[in-house]
């Protein structure tokens, strides 16, 4: 019980300070392939520092609500964030969203940054909104759809329950979850807001999606809104790992050791995932924003077809 | 009870021609609905009292008013008691809102001797127990709701609206007419009882299915029936509207439960193949509609659609369980629809309300001619973003919990062993988490553009707060949203006697569980805590809020717009409302309405400016009722050369018919 407790509390700490240092991580990783020096890994940390300590401009036509957004997406991210099994899956309050629960959560989160970038009334962060639900609801379906095939194939949508499933041995290997990986990395990379998607460089005025809801946001606030993509991120990567490479991590009630090695196979976990995502991004251009809904539409129908194959036959 | 039930609406009824009398007087307003208030506020204690009542009493009561061999027959059960609580809910907090939005009624008498009439509609046909008094109160609540539409006749737009709604409701209710005789069959007993207790054979009971979903169907505003529904409920009056929206569309789901879960007896298995496959596309349909409107009310009133869909498809699960005798899933399933009906009830009401303050203080159905009513209208705007939210089925507010208790009996549907299931439950799984995704696009949209920004219109500039009657009335809602959303568990249980009535069992009581949690099936399978997301997320954000403000940096200044160093003051460079749906527009509407979009450039040397116009096609209405219209005109156009005959011609006719006739008598 007071393990559980801690192990929760752990997780929630753990997810807050190691979502920077991934972001930090794929940058340093992306600048070397381009044989730059790039900045140094802790850069986020200082960024954040340095946000955080500086006045906010608000722009003078923007609500009550502007300034209330930021907490509202830090907030519903990191409880998201705090829920998926990251070291070990005995979390003290898993049960209480289950992972339908937690990608609404981050739902949440995304309706709110969409409505702060029409908030203020200038026309990026308009464009921004447009564009961010337009993929929402294409990206949104498919996640769910690939959480159907998951959850029919462990018999549960709770998160711990899946992670325990996937560890086991009753899974072998299915193509309905082969397919379900797949979309669910289209996915993430579409829902993070990275190339070929979206570019979380670029200032260049008509490609931006995320950073145009964005643009009004100054000081703390826009430190929250960074830190909480770094989470998001962070969040996805852990969802990968826990549902995918599901091993080392520690299961319920596990002793102190079994979780030092959770810790360390996460940690593991998220170098390569890292290191795979820079790899691919400086590997590809960036798309026009209307090839976006053909790449996001063969996520939804790779989850469906998983989904089929799930109700066809049991073993697919 | 039942007396007292029926005592409240004949006081409903009466009120009806008071009304007439009252709109001259200059209080009139006010008494008409703060005596409907009263009444509902009465009608929804007795429902409740009825509905949380642990003996689960079944009342009953005859009058002798109608058929003079029948009379008419009443009966307070669970799932009479469910409906009339959704009702009476959606009544009172529409007659409270018109407290304050009736006053500015430009000609009262016209709504005044209706409205009353329309409430007592509606609880009548949750209160018959027999087709004639059902079919009756059905036809009550439809003309009196079709006068509302068309309280405002001088414009055009309203007088077309009523034409097509009273057509779609003469339809709706000759299926329904027929589903009743099918049932009675050829005894003639029309009271529920002996209907229940007559088993008709299955081919005839799919027929009654088929008539029941053409008839409900039609009010409910399944897709293809829907073409009347957004161009009514948005005519109305606003509380009209609401109510019409809110809560008629739910009396339609009673006709349809009341029938095929009740009446028919043991469902047919391939009966729930064609109730989803009509939800599905309803679902998602109903929600692209919306997204390519700018009227406010209209984009309300599709999302309705939107909302039928959802509980269609709940419904049609529990269908295909209760066939497969798997009653446990079935209970799920259903709960799951009734919960989203009552959640459907709470916010679409608060949305359509708060769509009324907003017209009432701007004048202004048009989003792209509102704008920054946050700045002018907060606590309304306060409402209305918590409906907005609770529509989108975000958690932790209501609309996500019914959802997610659909999805939860998705997830057991392999189960099923009927191929045609398997194959068109995942498309409809589909279908909804798509139409989910589009409805937080939709109300992104919706609140966006009317609330926040910069005004765009003087009126937008000038608006006023709503009155306190109107503003009590959102907010009540927008609690019920929150409550029902963190207390999920407590609605649930409320519903386990409806649900063991309609299909024989009913979810695993959830009140004893700790923390208030929602366990569908069983704790490994899923769970949720409405409670704890929303404490969870209070307490990270006020933790979050306070470490910076006290340890890093609490100062602000106010400075105009950056906008990436364009900042241009004119409001018109803001998104407007089809500017922001273009990208949507794009991906879906090329194919679902044939949009188009076409750069009309003047000819050289003209001042004009250039122009880009969208075309668009609605399918339904292009591929179903033009063809029809078109059938109907040919014929008419045909037939009409015997008006004019001479009358030795008419004579022939009339003895070739009379000889016809009788060759007819005599074959049979």
């Amino acid at each position: 019980m007071v393990l559980d407790l801690i192990s929760q509390g752990g997780q929630m700490l753990l997810v807050l300070l190691l979502a920077p240092l991934l972001t930090g991580f794929i940058r340093k990783l992306k600048a070397l392939l381009l044989r730059r020096r790039g900045p140094p890994l802790l850069q986020p940390y200082r960024d954040l520092i340095r946000l955080m300590r500086k006045d906010v401009v608000l722009a003078e036509s923007a609500s009550w609500l502007f300034r209330v957004i930021p907490y509202i997406i830090f907030a519903g991210t990191w409880v998201a964030a705090s829920l998926v099994p990251t070291f070990g899956s005995g979390l003290m309050f898993s049960w209480s969203a289950d992972l339908i629960a937690i990608i609404a959560l981050l739902g949440s989160a995304r309706f709110f940054q969409a409505l702060a970038g029409l908030d203020v009334g200038t026309s990026f962060g308009g464009i921004g909104s447009s564009r961010e639900v337009m993929i929402a609801s294409l990206a949104e379906p498919a996640i769910l759809i690939t959480v159907f095939a998951v959850a029919m194939i462990a018999g549960s949508t709770q998160l711990s329950t899946i992670a325990e499933f996937m560890e086991s041995s009753a899974v072998g290997l299915r193509v309905s979850l082969g397919l379900a990986l797949f979309a669910l990395i289209i996915v993430a990379i579409a829902e993070n807001g990275r190339i070929p998607i979206d570019n979380p460089a670029t200032h260049l005025e008509l490609t931006m999606v995320h950073e145009a809801m964005v643009l009004e946001y100054s000081g703390r606030h826009l430190a929250l809104i960074e830190l909480s993509s770094y989470l998001k991120l962070l969040l996805y990567v852990s969802l990968i790992a826990c549902m995918f490479l599901p091993w080392g991590a520690a299961a319920a009630h596990a002793s102190v050791p079994a979780l030092a090695l959770g810790a360390v196979a996460y940690v593991v976990k998220l170098a390569a995932c890292g290191c795979l995502l820079a790899i691919f991004e400086t590997s590809i251009a960036k798309m026009r924003v209307f090839r976006i809904p053909e790449f996001l539409g063969a996520a939804l129908m790779l989850a469906l077809l998983a989904t089929l194959l799930r109700f066809v036959s049991g073993s697919l | 009870m039942m007396a007292a039930a029926l005592m409240s609406v004949a006081v409903l009824l009466a009120l009806a021609p008071a009304g007439i009398a009252l709109s001259m007087h200059r209080r009139g307003s006010v008494i008409v609905y703060g005596a409907s208030l009263v009444v509902s506020l009465t009608l929804l204690v007795i429902a409740l009292l009825n509905l949380l009542d642990p003996a689960h009493p079944i009342l009953r009561a005859t009058l002798p008013v109608g058929l003079p061999w029948l009379g008419a027959h009443f009966r307070l059960d669970p799932l009479s008691a469910f409906f009339l609580t959704v009702v009476n809910l959606g009544g009172s907090a529409a007659s409270l809102f018109a407290l304050g939005y009736g006053a500015h009624e430009r000609s009262p008498g016209r709504v005044l001797p209706f409205y009353p009439a329309y409430l007592a509609g509606m609880s009548l046909v949750v209160l018959a127990d027999d087709a004639f008094s059902f079919l009756v109160a059905w036809e009550f609540m439809s003309l009196s709701s079709w006068a509302l539409v068309v309280s405002h006749h001088r414009e055009a737009e309203n007088v077309r609206a009523g034409y097509v709604y009273l057509l779609m409701a003469s339809f709706g209710t000759l299926a329904l007419l027929l589903a009743f005789g099918v049932l009675a069959g050829g005894t003639g007993h029309y009271d529920f009882e002996s209907i229940r207790a007559a088993r008709p054979s299955a081919a005839l009971a799919s027929l009654v299915l088929m008539l029941a979903l053409l008839g409900a169907g039609s009010k409910a505003g399944l897709v293809p029936l829907h073409v009347w529904l957004p161009l009514a409920h948005p005519a109305a009056p606003s509380h009209v509207s609401g109510l019409m929206s809110g809560v008629m569309t739910k009396v339609a789901v009673y006709g349809f439960v009341r029938i095929v879960f009740d009446l028919l007896g043991p469902p047919e298995w391939w009966w729930s193949i064609v109730v989803l496959a009509i939800a599905g596309p309803t679902a998602t349909m109903g929600v692209l509609y919306a997204l390519m409107q700018r009227d406010i009310k209209r984009v309300l009133a599709y999302s309705t659609i939107e909302n039928i869909g959802i509980v269609f498809t709940g419904l049609g699960l529990a269908l295909a369980f209760k066939a497969e005798t798997m009653d446990w899933v079935a209970a799920l399933a259903f709960t799951a629809a009734l919960l989203h009906i009552f959640n459907h009830a709470t916010f679409k009401s608060l949305l359509f309300l708060g769509a009324g303050s907003v017209l009432n203080a701007t004048g202004e159905r048009d989003m792209e001619k509102l704008g920054g009513l946050i700045h002018r209208m907060p606590q309304t705007a306060f409402a209305m973003l918590i409906g907005c939210v609770a529509i989108s089925a975000l958690p932790p507010f209501n609309g996500f919990v019914s959802e997610w208790l659909t999805f939860q009996a998705i997830l057991l549907s392999p189960a099923l062993p009927s191929w045609g299931l398997k194959l068109i439950i995942p498309a409809v799984g589909g279908l909804l988490a798509l139409a989910a995704a589009l409805a937080a696009a939709c109300f992104v949209k919706l609140y966006g553009i009317s609330f926040l920004g910069r005004a765009r219109t003087d009126a937008a500039a000038g608006a006023a707060e709503t009155d306190r009657y109107s503003l009590t009335a959102l907010f009540v809602l927008a609690a019920l949203c929150l409550i029902a959303g963190i207390f999920p568990g407590l609605f649930i249980d409320a519903l386990a006697p409806v649900s063991k009535a309609m299909v024989g069992n009913s979810m695993p009581h959830q009140a004893g569980l700790e923390w208030l949690t929602i366990v569908p099936i069983a704790e490994s399978r899923s769970s949720y805590n409405g409670l704890l997301v929303f404490a969870f997320v209070l307490l990270s954000g006020s933790i979050a809020a306070l470490a910076i403000h006290r340890l890093a940096s609490d100062r602000l200044r106010r400075a105009p717009f950056w906008d990436c160093g364009f900042p241009d003051p004119s409001p018109t460079i803001q998104y407007s409302a089809s500017g922001f749906s273009q990208p949507i527009r794009r991906v879906f509407g090329t194919v679902m309405f044939r949009a188009r979009e076409i750069g009309e450039m003047p000819p050289p040397g003209s001042a004009l400016p250039a122009r880009l116009v969208v075309e668009m096609q609605d399918p339904v209405w292009e591929t179903l009722y033009a063809p029809i219209a078109k059938g109907i005109a040919f014929a008419t156009e045909r037939i009409n050369i015997l008006q004019f005959l001479t009358i030795r011609r008419y004579l022939a006719l009339v003895f070739v018919a009379l000889v016809l006739l009788l060759l007819v008598l005599a074959i049979w």
